[in-house]
């Protein structure tokens, strides 16, 4: 290994280091679900005690986006805007059984899991989940974060 | 006015414009033809009935086994302190009722919603669009003929894998 690749390496660990603690978060909350997105975010669980507190309700300031409740197919083109507004890197974690499948609405209105219509990088089940439980998505995504290939400035690009 | 005499106020006022009295859950139900559906509705808004609150109209899919849609209105007097239910059945093959709006004005968008659900055209109604589903939208989804899991999307979507 070359001494260039070593600081490419060390880098890539501190940008990831860097982005896995400071998170700031877009809540995208249609349905019951963002009750227990309170909960999580607020002082009884505390999402800030793992770097993602700060809330943005700008797309644009925002790098995770969280999609709370169900999605219609009357809102997908809304939720497929939001996205696209993000700035990379970005990351979406689908938060409730009806972002991740439809959950328990298979009929006409709904879509069937948020996967159809954007990317998505944590699924965490549950109807609605339990804040611990969107507290282990949300350290597994970090860890993702960190050990996923960094993209900076002047990354190579494949 | 009592319930019996409110019976009895109906028939003589309304006639033989109503089809059928009954009683559910200690509410009088009015069963009446879609033709007068409308004149009904004006005399029931009107003292000494004074039904001024329209608080829900719904439709009932009924094509499969009877051939008919029906309309099913619930109103409320604020002065009686009672309420009232009446129904009305169209044809399946041409569901078209009066509109209310001129008597109540929520239900405006009451009709757009039964519309859209089920297809049932309003005469006389100011702006019959589309209320809950979206433009593009083709068919009545709580009609029993359709699909019920045939979703319509507005962008592609990704099969899943």
């Amino acid at each position: 290994m070359s001494g260039l690749d070593f600081l490419t390496t060390r880098l890539e660990t501190a940008l990831g280091w860097g982005r896995k603690y400071s998170l700031f978060h877009y809540p995208f909350i249609t349905a019951c679900c963002g009750m227990e997105y309170m909960s999580a975010a607020c002082a009884h669980f505390d999402i800030d005690r793992f770097g993602a507190g700060l809330t943005r309700f700008s797309p644009r300031q925002a790098d995770l986006l969280l999609v709370v409740g169900t999605v219609t197919h009357k809102l997908a083109p809304v939720l497929k805007t939001v996205y696209d507004q993000m700035l990379e890197p970005k990351w979406v974690i689908a938060f409730g059984a009806c972002a991740v499948s439809g959950g328990i609405y298979q009929n006409y209105a709904v879509v069937q899991g948020i996967d159809r219509v954007i990317p998505v990088d944590v699924y965490i089940p549950g109807c609605p989940p339990r804040p611990e439980m969107v507290l282990d998505g949300l350290v597994k995504l970090q860890d993702k974060i960190q050990h996923q290939k960094q993209d900076w400035r002047w990354a190579k690009k494949p | 006015m009592g319930k019996e005499t409110l019976i009895e106020e109906i028939r003589t006022k309304l006639g033989e414009a109503v089809e059928g009295v009954s009683e559910s859950f200690g509410d009088p139900v009015l069963t009446v033809r879609p033709g007068s559906l409308l004149s009904i509705m004006v005399a029931l808004r009107a003292a000494p009935f004074d039904y001024a609150v329209l608080l829900d109209l719904t439709g009932v899919d009924f094509t499969a086994g009877e051939g008919r849609f029906e309309l099913v209105y619930h109103l409320y007097s604020l002065s009686r302190n009672v309420r009232l239910r009446l129904k009305t059945s169209l044809p399946a093959a041409d569901p078209v009722a009066d509109s209310i709006t001129g008597l109540w004005k929520n239900a405006d968008w009451l009709e757009r919603e039964v519309f859209d659900m089920f297809g049932v055209l309003f005469t006389g109604h100011p702006d019959l669009r589309r209320l809950l589903t979206y433009e593009g939208f083709e068919g009545h989804p709580l009609r029993k003929a359709y699909p019920w899991r045939l979703a319509q999307p507005r962008i592609p979507m990704k099969d899943k894998v």
